[in-house]
């Protein structure tokens, strides 16, 4: 395995060997590592000494199930911290089979507003002109780029980051070549694309499948991880994520009163049921056409939670709705028109802009006034703004925390200066420690504990109570960090939180890679290292114990349907929190 | 008697036309009725069941319905 380390300066890309203190860290653990190692704390993230790395997890490449994930990791232009995010993608399966443990991006480009592409085949990379791709969307992009590279997946930053928009995230390719599976949080497009580097082609062509150096063991961990995948309730085939995609979670969160609604006034949705999965499902079935649930993210995963959404007349209008998408661009908008919300995420994705980032900017934005709840014109009028880099489109562009600023609004529901994701903490208060505390700011996947507070995975908490969530939040930080250097969907945790055979399957593939040796125990204690190292980079760059605390208004502002506040304690969360 | 609101989510709609709608049903039981009756009554199988929210919070399947309770029953989900 090597690194390709990319001079955006000198347009040069050279192949290195893997120091030694990097050869068993992968994905998260390799990003957040380097950048620790490689960008001074207090760069400024779209700054000559700011760097991105993009790596991909232990397994991926190699036959385990649901395993193509890709971290993105840099200093956030959002947050002004560390960042790491991931997504699913072929991509993360070429990169691995090329053989590259990470691509370094790193210089500061001699000529402002000139886009590049790199292209990575087996036998090296080379730099083309991207004058072709430069302010274009990318649908349009992506869809040249596969005529050209059939055989290719993409890594691009979109129009949003070209204009340097904190909410732009690094787009990958699906498996049909759509701009659709995005690391998306904390801005880390607009990193790449004040490198002046607006796309990277990775063409695996000519290699095979990584074979892991323990194939004993990787085939012993591999059949415990199908096993349990295949026989738990919400991951198996026909399971829920595969019938009714991640939306299954809204009529779910309505009813636990923790659905964010119109900006986290409330957390129940009047029109929960009309953007829910089930609705959706019963869409795709009505609309017929390529409309699809259960479509896969990557080749070789057994969970396929992903969708095509149809138009009216069964033409394809926007893959995928998430869950996250849905709530953002939905109940937290008042929006309840499932049709405006696929379009607001085509947009999204052509734009090249995190969904969540920008719904609960839209939400912000109306609770200034600048359109009305329930609004979908208006909302998707304010995504044109953003199109058009207009003024206001460039106060909408840097995020909800920026917009509430700009406009004097007091309810801002964000972390360290990145929006909250679709659990109302005040009625989930695990998941409102995950929020507050890691190292990434407001991020669901940090630590999911909705698993044992909402879903009854992995044991059960009482949602309401603030008692033991600290500790549970920061134990769910610990594990999934190692989750997210394996290379494996977060989605595997629903299964082996429950199989425990499951959970050492998982080990065993990742030790069969990675040439380790950790114990089923070893895995909360490395991820927490991995985490120690992110807060260390934040404390470097200035963060403090202020930035570890929720939106002032939830402390005082009860949130109905349970007319809670938010009340783990100061003293809860620098426990977590403090390195 | 006791008349309660109740909504079946994903899978288990199927098992109930009114509570598997968008709008849910209203359905009447005997006092004393608890969440497991409640599954018998309206033909849903408990083994299908992960769990119940009772306005808004879980409860175990021998809780006690009252009057006005909107109930929500989900099969195994997850997401996010």
């Amino acid at each position: 395995m090597r690194f390709l380390r990319v001079d955006m300066n000198g347009l040069k890309a050279v192949v290195e060997e893997v120091p030694e203190k990097y050869r068993q860290l992968a994905g998260r653990g390799l990003t957040s590592r380097l950048v620790c190692d490689e960008v001074p704390a207090t760069a400024h993230p779209l700054g000559p000494k700011a760097k991105l790395f993009i790596a991909p997890g232990a397994v991926a490449g190699t036959s385990a199930p649901s395993s193509a994930r890709v971290s993105v990791g840099g200093k956030s232009p959002l947050t002004w911290g560390i960042k790491e995010a991931n997504a699913g993608t072929p991509v993360a399966q070429y990169l691995a089979r090329l053989g590259l443990k990470a691509i370094i991006i790193e210089g500061e480009p001699k000529e402002p507003g000139k886009y590049w592409t790199l292209v990575v085949t087996k036998d090296g990379a080379e730099f083309v002109p991207a004058d072709e791709q430069t302010g274009k969307g990318l649908y349009e992009v992506y869809r040249g780029l596969k005529e050209r590279h059939p055989t290719a997946g993409f890594i691009a930053c979109g129009p949003a980051a070209e204009a340097r928009m904190a909410m732009a995230g690094v787009c990958f390719s699906d498996t049909d070549g759509r701009p659709s599976r995005y690391s998306g949080r904390g801005g880390l497009g607009a990193v790449m694309a004040a490198k002046g580097l607006k796309l990277i082609v990775v063409d695996p062509a000519g290699t095979s499948p990584v074979v892991a150096t323990n194939q004993e063991l990787f085939k012993a961990g591999q059949a415990k991880l199908v096993e349990a995948i295949l026989t738990h309730g919400v991951t198996k085939p026909g399971g829920t994520l595969n019938t009714y995609g991640t939306a299954a979670l809204i009529n779910a969160l309505n009813e636990a009163g923790g659905l964010p609604t119109r900006n986290f006034s409330s957390g129940r949705f009047e029109g929960a049921a009309k953007i829910s999965g089930e609705r959706m499902a019963e869409i795709v079935k009505e609309r017929g056409g390529v409309g699809m649930m259960g479509q896969g993210c990557h080749p070789g995963c057994t969970i396929r939670c992903s969708n095509i959404y149809p138009k009216p007349d069964g033409t394809e209008l926007v893959s995928c709705i998430e869950y996250e998408s849905d709530w953002a661009l939905g109940a937290n908008c008042g929006i309840d028109d499932l049709d405006a919300i696929a379009e607001m995420i085509w947009h999204c994705n052509d734009l090249g802009i995190d969904t969540i980032e920008c719904g609960v900017t839209i939400g912000v934005a109306m609770e200034a006034g600048l359109k009305k709840f329930g609004d979908a014109a208006g909302a998707l009028a304010l995504i044109d703004e953003i199109r058009k880099n207009t003024a206001l489109g460039r106060i909408l562009g840097q995020g909800a925390a920026f917009t509430g600023r700009a406009f004097g609004v007091v309810r801002v529901p964000t972390v360290k200066g990145q929006g909250m994701p679709a659990y109302e903490p005040r009625a989930v208060k695990g998941i409102g420690v995950t929020y507050i505390t890691s190292p990434m700011g407001a991020d669901h996947t940090a630590g999911y504990t909705i698993a044992p507070e909402i879903l009854a995975v992995g044991g059960k908490a009482d949602p309401l109570s603030p008692a033991g969530k600290a500790d549970l939040s920061g134990a769910f930080q610990d594990t999934t960090a190692f989750i997210d250097m394996s290379g494996y969907c977060l989605f595997i945790a629903f299964p082996i939180l429950d199989i425990a055979s499951g959970f050492e399957g998982m080990v065993e593939t990742v030790n069969a890679v990675l040439g380790t040796s950790f114990a089923a125990g070893d895995v909360a204690k490395f991820g927490g290292e991995i985490v120690k190292w992110e807060r260390q980079f934040n404390r470097a760059a200035g963060m403090t114990a202020a930035h570890d605390r929720p939106p002032e208004f939830m402390r005082y502002e009860k949130c109905p349907p349970h007319n809670q506040v938010y009340d783990v304690t100061d003293e809860d969360l620098d426990r977590i929190a403090g390195v | 008697m006791v008349k309660v609101h109740v909504y079946l989510y994903a899978s288990l709609r199927q098992f109930h036309a009114g509570a598997g709608s968008a709008d849910g049903a209203e359905a009447e039981a005997p006092d004393g009725t608890s969440i497991a009756g409640l599954y018998a009554l309206l033909g849903i199988p408990a083994e299908e069941v992960k769990q119940a929210f009772i306005n808004g919070r879980q409860r175990d399947p021998n809780y006690l319905l009252r009057d006005g309770d909107r109930v929500g029953v989900f099969p195994p989900i997850a997401g996010g």
